[in-house]
């Protein structure tokens, strides 16, 4: 170990290492929710998949002795929990909010009733990259040691930006979410565009559920979310619905977050709780400062509830 | 096939009556139901298999549930809200419970103060709060342990191991037992070597894995290299510590099993010497005292097996330190000793037993703790 003592340069370092460690959820969850609102579904439920996810990746992982097999089971639950919101929205006359919420309850209740025998044993974890082969600065190689899934969240943003803009499937999703008449008129299949949607979103979730319990902080409790799942939601509509907005949007949540512990770390120690706040603020500072008198939210799908 | 459900109007109304006269009987304070065994009530805030706070209470409820004439009923992930008491009244009046333990320090005041005092038979075993007589209903009670002795063992571990000479503690909330301890893990480091520092990170909450786990890497990151907690499960950075290539210091239960290279030592809890004992002095009709108190030598504190990686010395001064504080009298805060902030705690020669209850009120973190209590 060389010279360990780095001072206030922690600080941006932590929260660089913070973007990248905490954000990942983040990332999945809001992409996955993105995916769900650009064809015309809110899925409030999200929180209840991913906590459940990450039951699921825990329990699996542990099981097999394979922390990716555990990644996929995530996958699975997340997308069977996607089908059933999508599935009963799909009925008529159904509240997809209302919906979301009670799934919500339903996934963290299930996490936590299956998840009793798993909050002891230790799964294996999934394999991150070293980026900081560099540096001689122990902190910084700590920082920049990146899990493989942040950097598929990454690839995931970039293929759904354009998958939006330049494919079929893209299209349809977008005419879909925007207005119901329109996709009859084109021969779209409204329900079925928006079910699938909504299971590849929700299967988005899992995996970010997957990363919680599996990589960082790495292990399953019921404590295991503080709310991820809910605050990823509202990055979408932060993110104005737009994938790569989506990915910086949860950079800057998972380096907002860092700040808290890294000041306390270097003696700034007054008033850690306003720090702990700190993304809230800055989501409710952005969000005024982004908003416009005279339209609606930019770049919302037409056909969401909450914008019809 | 049409399923018969056998429920006639009669016997429903019966059935009806019967549980209604049942529920009233269980609510009158000397029902059939209690005369013939105990009852016993744990309350836990979080899961009972955690590596921590609640696991440590959950194995003490394990050995008054292995005792014959007792009854235990068990609640987990009881929030520190209006939530507890219901649970509370929901022991006592359904399950007839005559003895609680609501083990979270955020029930006492006021969820236990304000339901104690209608369930004058019931008697209220609180963790860790400081009850008085002259604030108090008198059938509430509190316990603790002197953890904090445990805590200045983990810190000569800590101060033997330490070659950055900085240590590093995850603190939930900056209530009196956590600084306590807080105090103690540094004061043992600098028995060892008067240079040590100790960094204290609070995160606010019992349990926030994704803090917890932040905290601990920033601590890394400033070049922590021995790290001990307070939380209520100290999984998460105990793992993650190790992650970085940080020794471990436990609390609340041995977690020498998630990284057994790097567990050194750690604080435990001994729950069942304490409630069996209770639960014996309840079931001979005797009084439990208002305030129950014990340290390592009365068995209520233990300390995990030394790790591997202790060096001689280290273990040398660990069990001479630990025998002199299993003969009783030795005082962790004691003179000359001023706070981070510059107050002075105890003039030379003046010393805190650790039975002293100003320690239960203890607001401030000594010089050589990098932090502040708000």
């Amino acid at each position: 170990m060389s010279e360990s003592d780095i001072g206030l340069w922690s600080v941006p370092l932590a929260m660089l290492g913070g973007a990248i460690r905490v954000s990942t959820p983040f990332i999945f969850v809001s992409l996955g929710e993105c995916l769900t609102e650009r064809s015309g579904r809110i899925n409030l439920g999200l929180e209840g998949v991913l906590v459940f996810g990450a039951m699921a990746g825990y329990g699996v992982a542990y099981e097999t002795g394979s922390a990716w097999i555990g990644v996929g089971a995530a996958a699975m639950a997340g997308g069977a929990f996607g089908a059933l919101h999508g599935w009963l929205c799909s009925l008529p006359k159904v509240n997809d909010i209302a919906i979301g919420i009670a799934l919500m309850l339903l996934g963290m209740g299930l996490a936590f009733f299956f998840g009793k025998p798993y909050i002891q044993p230790v799964a294996p974890d999934l394999p991150a990259i070293s980026f900081g082969w560099w540096s001689d600065a122990p902190q910084v190689v700590a920082a920049l040691k990146v899990n493989v899934l942040f950097l598929a969240g990454f690839a995931l943003a970039l293929a759904m930006a354009w998958m939006f803009r330049a494919t079929r499937i893209g299209l349809a999703v977008r005419v879909v979410g925007d207005s119901d008449d329109a996709a009859r008129a084109l021969g779209l299949k409204v329900n079925q565009t928006r079910f699938a949607a909504t299971v590849a979103g929700g299967a988005l979730a899992g995996v970010g559920g997957a990363y919680l319990s599996l990589y960082y902080p790495g292990s399953w409790n019921e404590g295991i979310s503080s709310g991820q799942g809910l605050m990823a939601v509202a990055l979408v509509i932060f993110a104005r619905w737009n994938p790569i907005a989506c990915f910086w949007a949860a950079l800057l949540f998972g380096g907002a977050g860092a700040l808290g512990p890294a000041l306390q770390s270097v003696g700034v120690t007054q008033g850690y709780y306003l720090f702990y706040a700190a993304p809230y603020v800055l989501t409710l500072g952005l969000l005024i400062a982004t908003s416009s008198t005279t339209r609606q939210l930019t770049g919302a799908p037409g056909a969401l509830s909450i914008t019809r | 096939m049409t399923v018969r459900i056998p429920l006639h109007r009669r016997t429903f109304l019966k059935a009806a009556g019967a549980s209604a006269l049942g529920v009233a009987a269980s609510a009158l304070p000397f029902s059939a139901a209690r005369a013939s065994g105990l009852t016993v009530g744990f309350i836990y805030v979080g899961p009972k298999d955690d590596y921590g706070y609640n696991q440590a209470h959950a194995e003490g409820a394990a050995a008054v549930k292995a005792m014959s004439g007792v009854t235990v009923v068990e609640e987990e992930n009881v929030p520190e809200t209006v939530d507890v008491q219901k649970s509370m009244e929901s022991m006592i009046n359904f399950d007839g419970a005559a003895l609680l333990f609501p083990t979270s320090f955020g029930y006492f005041d006021p969820h236990i103060l304000a339901v104690a005092p209608k369930y004058k038979d019931v008697r209220f075993e609180h963790c860790g709060g400081l009850w008085s007589a002259d604030k108090h209903p008198a059938n509430t009670g509190s316990y603790f342990g002197y953890i904090g002795m445990g805590q200045y063992l983990n810190g000569i571990a800590a101060g033997h191991m330490t070659k950055s000479k900085k240590i590093g503690f995850v603190a939930a909330k900056p209530i009196p037992q956590v600084l306590l301890n807080i105090n103690s893990f540094l004061l043992g480091a600098r028995a060892v070597d008067p240079a040590i520092t100790c960094r204290v990170i609070f995160t606010g909450e019992w349990s926030m894995a994704v803090k917890e786990a932040e905290a601990t890497n920033a601590l890394a990151d400033q070049g922590v290299d021995v790290v001990t907690c307070h939380v209520d499960g100290p999984k998460v950075v105990m793992e993650t510590a190790a992650g970085r290539g940080a020794y471990l210091c436990g609390y609340h239960a041995n977690q020498a099993p998630l990284a057994p290279e790097k567990y050194l030592t750690g604080a435990e809890w001994n729950w069942a010497e304490v409630y069996t004992g209770m639960v014996k002095q309840a079931l001979a009709g005797e009084t439990i005292g208002n305030f129950v108190r014990g340290g390592l030598a009365e068995g209520f504190v233990k300390m995990s097996p030394l790790g591997p990686a202790m060096t001689d010395a280290a273990r040398k001064q660990f069990a001479a330190t630990h025998a002199e504080i299993m003969k009783g009298g030795f005082a962790v805060i004691k003179g000359p000793l001023k706070s981070n902030a510059g107050k002075v705690i105890a003039t030379a020669g003046q010393s805190f037993q650790e039975s002293d209850v100003a320690l239960e009120r203890m607001d401030y973190l000594v010089e050589g703790v990098l932090g502040a209590t708000s």
